[in-house]
C-alpha cells in the first residue's frame, strides 16, 4: 500500500467510524438520533444527485421527483399492499428508478440549461399528480396512515419503529449498501466513461463512447438510488409529502451537493449534514432559516468553489 | 485494398458549399496530407470523414463498408481515430487515466461495472506500451492539463492509438507549436507511419512537415479538390505552388 492508499483507507475508516458511532456522540452534543438518520437519508439523496452532477457533469434540477416517487412508492405499499418494510423499499426504488429510466430516454437528448429545464418540467408533472390525486396520495396533506414495520429475520424481529437507534443502524446499513454500489460503479470502466463525459464530451464521443446512452444509464442509476433514498425518507417520517417531489426540493439536493463539494464522493454527505443540522437548529429560532442557509451557500460558492470537502482536501494537498 | 474511399462528397451549410464533390482514396499504410488555405474546407472534410455531421451528398466507405450515415462512435468502433486542431483531452485526469479510458473502450469494457485482474493487467500493459510509443512513459502520473502543449498533443495521439485504429486522422498536429515541439511530433508521426505502418490522413499548415512526411498530398481550395499527387508532383504544380506554397516549397 502506498502513502496515498493508506491516507484514503484512514479517511474511509474515520468516516465510517463517525457514522457508526453517530447516535452516541450526537446526543451529548445536543443532537438526537433521528437527526443523524435524516442526515444519512438526505445525504444519500444528495450523493445520488451528485452521481450525475459531479461524476457525469449533468445537472438535473428535477431529481426530487424520483426521491418523492420513492417515498410515495414505499408509503403506498405499506398502506395498501403489504406491511413489509423491505417490500416498501423495493417498491419505492423501482417506482423512482423506472420512471427515471423512461423519462431519461427523452431527457438525455438535451444538454446544459435545456437538460435542467426538462428535468424540472417532468419533476413538476409528478408534483401536480401527487398534489391533485387526493384519493390516492392524500393531496396537499400528504400520504399518512402508514408506518415502518419491524424487520422479520425469522429467529428475531428488529424493532425499527420504536427504537431510534435500531432504525438508525438499519438506515446506515441501507446507506452503506447503496454508497458501496455507487463507489463500485465509479471505479469501474463504466464509471470512468462517466468521468470522461464530464471532462470532455467531444473527446468521449471520438473515443467511441455513445455519450447519450451512457448519460441515460448514469441518469437511470441515479434515479434508482434517489428512489431508494426517497423510500427511506418515507420510513423516517412515516409520511410522504408532495413537497418532496417539488423542484425546490431538487434545488436543496443540488445545494447540498455543491456546498459539500461535487467533485468529491463524500462531499454531498457533508453538505447534507450542514444543511440538515442548520435547518434543525435555525428553524427553532426563526422561520427565515433558509436565508441563513442561503447565505452560507453563497459564501461557500464564492470562497470555496470546490465545496467544503473540496477545500479541506485541497488544503491538505 | 483502400482503407478509406470518399466518393463525390459534398457538404452544404445553407447557401455555402463547404466541400464540393470531393473524392479521395487512401490505401493501407499510406500517409496522405491535406493542405489548403484557411477556409478551404479541410476541417469540414475531416468532420465528414469522422462523422461529426453527415454529407449532403456522396458516399464514404471505410474498410469496404459504407459508413456515410454512421455516427461518430460507430465509426470509432470500426477503427477510425481522430485528433483535433485544438487538443481534445481530459485535462483533469492523469496521462495514464486519459489513455486507459481509450484502451478500455477499445477492449469492449465500456459498459462493464467491473474489471478483473487479468483484464486490468492487459489494459495497463496496453496503456504503457502506447505511452512508450509517444515517449510519455515518464509522465504517466502527471495531469494532462498541466503538461506542455506538445506533450498534450502526444497524449491525444496516444488516446487515438490506444483505440487500435485502422485509420488515424490528425487535424493540424503541429498547430501552435515551437520548432522543437514540431520536430518531436513530426518524428512521432513518422515513426507511426514508417515503423508501425499506421494509415494516416493529416491536415497540416506547416509545409516542411507536409513534405517531410507525406506519401501523397491533396490540395483543397474553396471546397474543391484542386490537385492530388506525390510531394514532387505537388511541388512542381505551378498553380498550387503559386497559390498555396509560397516560398516554403
Amino acid at each position: 500500500m502506498n502513502a496515498e492508499q493508506t491516507r484514503k483507507a484512514i479517511v474511509l475508516a474515520a468516516i465510517w467510524t463517525t457514522l457508526v458511532l453517530a447516535p452516541y456522540w450526537m446526543v451529548p452534543l445536543g443532537g438526537y438520533t433521528a437527526l443523524a438518520t435524516r442526515v444519512l437519508v438526505l445525504g444519500l439523496a444528495a450523493m445520488s444527485v451528485n452521481f450525475l452532477l459531479g461524476f457525469t457533469g449533468v445537472l438535473s434540477f428535477g431529481h426530487a421527483a424520483y426521491f418523492g416517487l420513492g417515498a410515495y412508492g414505499a408509503g403506498l405499499t405499506l398502506k395498501f399492499l403489504a406491511l413489509s418494510t423491505p417490500l416498501a423499499l423495493v417498491a419505492g426504488t423501482l417506482l423512482g428508478g423506472l420512471c427515471g429510466a423512461i423519462l431519461g430516454t427523452l431527457i438525455v437528448r438535451r444538454r446544459g440549461v435545456y437538460f435542467a429545464m426538462v428535468t424540472i418540467a417532468f419533476g413538476q408533472v409528478f408534483y401536480y399528480i401527487a398534489f391533485q390525486w387526493s384519493s390516492l396520495t392524500g393531496g396537499d396533506d400528504g400520504l399518512r396512515g402508514f408506518s415502518r414495520q419491524p424487520i422479520d429475520f425469522g429467529l428475531f424481529k428488529l424493532d425499527i419503529l420504536s427504537s431510534a437507534n435500531n432504525f438508525y443502524f438499519f438506515v446506515l446499513f441501507c446507506f452503506a449498501l447503496v454508497v458501496g454500489a455507487m463507489g463500485f460503479i465509479l471505479r469501474s470502466p463504466f464509471g470512468r466513461t462517466m468521468i470522461a463525459i464530464r471532462e470532455n464530451e467531444r473527446r468521449s464521443r471520438f473515443l467511441g463512447i455513445p455519450v447519450e446512452r451512457h448519460i441515460w444509464i448514469a441518469f437511470t442509476l441515479s434515479c434508482f438510488f434517489m428512489g431508494f433514498a426517497g423510500a427511506l425518507y418515507a420510513l423516517v417520517n412515516n409520511f410522504a409529502d408532495p413537497r418532496g417531489l417539488h423542484y425546490s426540493q431538487s434545488g436543496d439536493f443540488v445545494m447540498m451537493a455543491v456546498m459539500g463539494g461535487m467533485r468529491s464522493f463524500w462531499g454531498p454527505l457533508l453538505g447534507a449534514a450542514v444543511f440538515v443540522v442548520l435547518q434543525d437548529y435555525l428553524s427553532s429560532i426563526t422561520v427565515n432559516w433558509m436565508s441563513f442557509v442561503g447565505l452560507l451557500f453563497v459564501l461557500v460558492v464564492l470562497f470555496f468553489p470546490r465545496g467544503l470537502l473540496g477545500f479541506i482536501q485541497r488544503s491538505k494537498a | 485494398m483502400n482503407v478509406l474511399e470518399i466518393n463525390n462528397v459534398t457538404k452544404r451549410f445553407g447557401n455555402l458549399v463547404a466541400v464540393r464533390d470531393v473524392s479521395l482514396s487512401v490505401a493501407k499504410g499510406e500517409l496522405c496530407a491535406i493542405i489548403g488555405p484557411n477556409g478551404a474546407g479541410k476541417t469540414t472534410f475531416f468532420n465528414l470523414i469522422s462523422g461529426f455531421f453527415p454529407p449532403t451528398s456522396g458516399a464514404i466507405t471505410f474498410d469496404g463498408r459504407d459508413i456515410t450515415r454512421l455516427s461518430t462512435h460507430q465509426r470509432v468502433t470500426l477503427g477510425m481515430a481522430r485528433t483535433f486542431q485544438i487538443t481534445e483531452i481530459f485535462p483533469e485526469l492523469t496521462v495514464f487515466e486519459n489513455v486507459r479510458i481509450a484502451a478500455e473502450v477499445a477492449g469492449g469494457y465500456r459498459l462493464r461495472p467491473w474489471i478483473n485482474r487479468s483484464e486490468q493487467a492487459q489494459i495497463h500493459a496496453r496503456v504503457e506500451e502506447t505511452l512508450k510509443l509517444v515517449s510519455l512513459e515518464t509522465k504517466t502520473d502527471r495531469l494532462v492539463g498541466e503538461l506542455a502543449h506538445g506533450d498534450q498533443r502526444a497524449a491525444e495521439i496516444a488516446m487515438a492509438l490506444a483505440l487500435k485504429p485502422h485509420l488515424l486522422l490528425l487535424d493540424e498536429p503541429t498547430a501552435g507549436m515551437g520548432d522543437q515541439e514540431t520536430y518531436q511530433i513530426t518524428q512521432l508521426i513518422r515513426r507511426l507511419h514508417r515503423d508501425s505502418n499506421y494509415t494516416i490522413v493529416l491536415i497540416e499548415h506547416d509545409m516542411r512537415v507536409v513534405f517531410h512526411l507525406a506519401d501523397r498530398i491533396c490540395v483543397l481550395d474553396q471546397g474543391n479538390m484542386l490537385a492530388q499527387g506525390t510531394p514532387q508532383e505537388i511541388a512542381a504544380n505551378e498553380s498550387v505552388q503559386a497559390a498555396y506554397l509560397g516560398n516554403a516549397a
